[in-house]
C-alpha cells in the first residue's frame, strides 16, 4: 500500500497547475480580503474570523484533486490493472486518502502562516485550529473518492470544481454571516459541514475548545458518513471490474 | 500440468450471455490465443479469469485456485495487460514498473524493473515520464508493467493493437521469448498474430467455445488453407467443432 500512496503523492505533486492553482487561490483570497479589510472603515473581514473560513475554504480543493486522480485512473484503465493485483479495497482507500491528508494540513499551515505576517497573533492556539480542521481533510478528501468513483473526470472538474468550492464559499460564512441571511440558507448552511467546519475553526483559535465541540463533531459525523459512502462505491467500481 | 481450467464458465448481462459456460484447459507454459468478432465474449472472459469480474455461473482454477473462492492468492500469480493502455501518466517509465512490481508484492522491484527495461528494450526511455512517451512506446511499458512481477499465467488483452508492424514484430518476439517459462492468454484481432504465436487457438462465438485446437488442427477442421479462412468458417458456424 505504501508504494501506491507513494505513486498517489507523485502525480498529485507532479501536476504544477492544479497544486498551485490550489494552494496559492485561498492564500491570494486571504491576501485580498485582507487588503479590502484595511480599506473599509467597518470590520468585515478580521483576520482572526476570516482566517479559519479560508482554511476551510482551501480544502475544497482536495476534492478536486482526489476526484480527479481517481476518475482519470479509471478512465485510462489504469485502475483496472490495479484491481486486478493483490491491493485489497482497504489499501486502495488508505492508498488514495493518506497522501491527501499531510498536503491538507501543510495547506492550512500555509493559511495561518500567511494570517500571522498579516497581523494573526501567533500561539499555541494555532496548532489547536490546525487540529480542529482534521474532520474537513477527512470530509474533503472522501467526497473526492466518492465523486471520483461515480463520476467521469469531466464530471468532476464542474461538481468538484465549480459547484463544490463555490458551496464552500457561500455557505461557510467565512467572509459574511450566514445568519444575517437567515431562513433556510442559515438553516441549509448549519446543516451542512462547511460552516461547521470553519466555526470549529474559529473556536479553537480562541482557545475555546468547548465551543468548538459540536461543530467538530457535527463535521466528524459528515466525514464518517462520506468515507463510507465512498468505501461503497469504490468497493462497486471493483466489483464492476 | 494445467495452468488453467474453466468449468461452464459464464458471463451474463441481462438476457444475454457475454460468456457461455466456458470449459477450457490451458497447460503451463503454453501460448494459448482466443480469437473471436467483436462482441464475442473475449475480454469478457480475461476479466473474469484476471478476477476482474464475477462469474455468474461456473468457475475456473488458476494453477488450481478458484477466481470465486481465493482470488487473491489468484491475483498473487497472474499478471494483466489490458486492452487499454494503462500507464500512470506523471510517473517515469521506471517508476511505473517498480510501482508494479511493489504492489504485486514481488520482492527486489529495482533488479526486476532492470530485467524489464531490458527485454523490451526501454532502457533509453526509463527515466521519462509516461505520458510525454508516443502510443508505441506506452503500450509496450504497458505491458512490460504486466511482465515485472514475474507472474506465471499472463493475460494479454489485444497487446499490439495500434501497433506499427515493427513495433508488433518486436513485441512478437517478447511475447515469444516467454513460451515454456509463462503461460500466455492472448486475446487479438489479428489473425496472423495468433497463427505466428498460438501454440493453440480457441474461437469464441457470442461467448460460446466454436473451436478450439493448433493453428493447424483448425485449417484442417475448416478445410483450408489459410488461417483466415479457417476463422471465417468457424465463426460463422461452417465447420464447427
Amino acid at each position: 500500500m505504501g508504494i501506491f500512496s507513494l505513486r498517489n503523492t507523485r502525480e498529485i505533486l507532479r501536476d504544477p497547475v492544479n497544486l498551485g492553482f490550489g494552494l496559492g487561490f485561498p492564500l491570494a483570497l486571504l491576501l485580498l480580503l485582507t487588503a479590502i479589510q484595511a480599506n473599509i472603515p467597518v470590520e468585515q473581514f478580521p483576520i482572526d474570523r476570516l482566517t479559519p473560513g479560508i482554511a476551510m475554504f482551501g480544502l475544497s480543493f482536495f476534492t478536486l484533486f482526489s476526484a480527479t486522480l481517481i476518475s482519470k485512473d479509471r478512465a485510462s484503465a489504469f485502475l483496472t490493472r490495479l484491481f486486478s493485483t493483490p491491493l485489497s479495497a482497504r489499501d486502495f482507500i488508505l492508498g488514495y486518502t493518506l497522501p491527501l491528508l499531510p498536503m491538507c494540513l501543510v495547506q492550512s499551515a500555509l493559511c495561518y502562516l500567511t494570517a500571522c505576517c498579516l497581523g494573526l497573533r501567533p500561539g499555541w492556539n494555532l496548532l489547536a485550529a490546525l487540529a480542529a480542521l482534521l474532520p474537513a481533510d477527512v470530509f474533503f478528501i472522501a467526497l473526492g473518492l466518492l465523486c471520483g468513483s461515480l463520476f467521469s473526470d469531466r464530471q468532476v472538474g464542474g461538481l468538484c470544481g465549480a459547484l463544490l468550492t463555490n458551496l464552500a464559499a457561500l455557505l461557510s460564512g467565512a467572509w459574511f454571516d450566514v445568519d444575517l441571511v437567515g431562513g433556510a440558507f442559515s438553516a441549509v448552511a448549519g446543516a451542512l459541514p462547511f460552516k461547521q467546519a470553519t466555526d470549529a475553526g474559529r473556536a479553537a483559535l480562541a482557545g475555546d475548545l468547548a465551543a468548538a465541540a459540536p461543530s467538530l463533531l457535527w463535521t466528524s459525523l459528515w466525514a464518517a458518513c462520506a468515507l463510507l459512502a465512498a468505501v461503497a462505491a469504490f468497493r462497486r467500481r471493483m466489483r464492476e471490474g | 500440468m494445467t495452468a488453467i481450467e474453466t468449468r461452464g464458465l459464464t458471463k451474463r448481462y441481462g438476457e444475454k450471455a457475454a460468456v457461455d459456460r466456458l470449459n477450457l484447459t490451458v497447460e503451463r507454459g503454453e501460448l494459448f490465443a482466443l480469437l473471436g468478432v467483436n462482441g464475442a465474449g473475449k475480454s469478457t472472459a480475461i476479466k473474469m479469469l484476471s478476477c476482474l469480474l464475477r462469474p455468474d455461473g461456473g468457475d475456473a482454477l488458476l494453477l488450481g485456485d478458484s477466481i470465486s473462492a481465493a482470488p487473491r492468492a489468484v491475483k498473487r500469480r497472474i499478471g494483466v495487460s489490458p486492452q487499454e493502455t494503462a500507464v500512470a501518466p506523471n510517473l517515469t517509465v521506471e517508476e511505473n514498473l517498480e510501482l508494479m512490481a511493489g504492489v504485486c508484492g514481488a520482492g527486489d522491484p529495482r533488479a526486476r524493473r532492470r530485467r524489464v527495461l531490458a527485454e523490451l528494450g526501454l532502457e533509453g526511455e526509463a527515466r521519462r515520464r509516461a505520458r510525454v512517451l508516443s502510443g508505441g512506446w506506452q503500450r509496450r511499458l504497458s505491458i512490460a508493467m504486466a511482465l515485472v512481477a514475474d507472474p506465471e499465467i499472463l493475460f494479454l488483452d489485444e497487446p499490439t493493437l495500434g501497433l506499427d508492424v515493427l513495433a508488433r514484430r518486436e513485441l512478437w518476439e517478447v511475447v515469444r521469448g516467454l513460451k515454456g517459462r509463462t503461460t500466455v492468454v492472448l486475446t487479438t484481432h489479428y489473425l496472423e498474430e495468433a497463427e505466428a504465436l498460438a501454440d493453440r487457438v480457441g474461437i469464441l462465438v457470442e461467448g460460446r467455445l466454436r473451436a478450439v485446437g493448433t493453428p493447424e488442427e483448425l485449417k484442417a477442421l475448416a478445410g483450408t488453407d489459410r488461417f483466415e479462412d479457417a476463422f471465417v468458417a468457424l465463426a460463422a458456424g461452417r465447420g464447427a467443432a
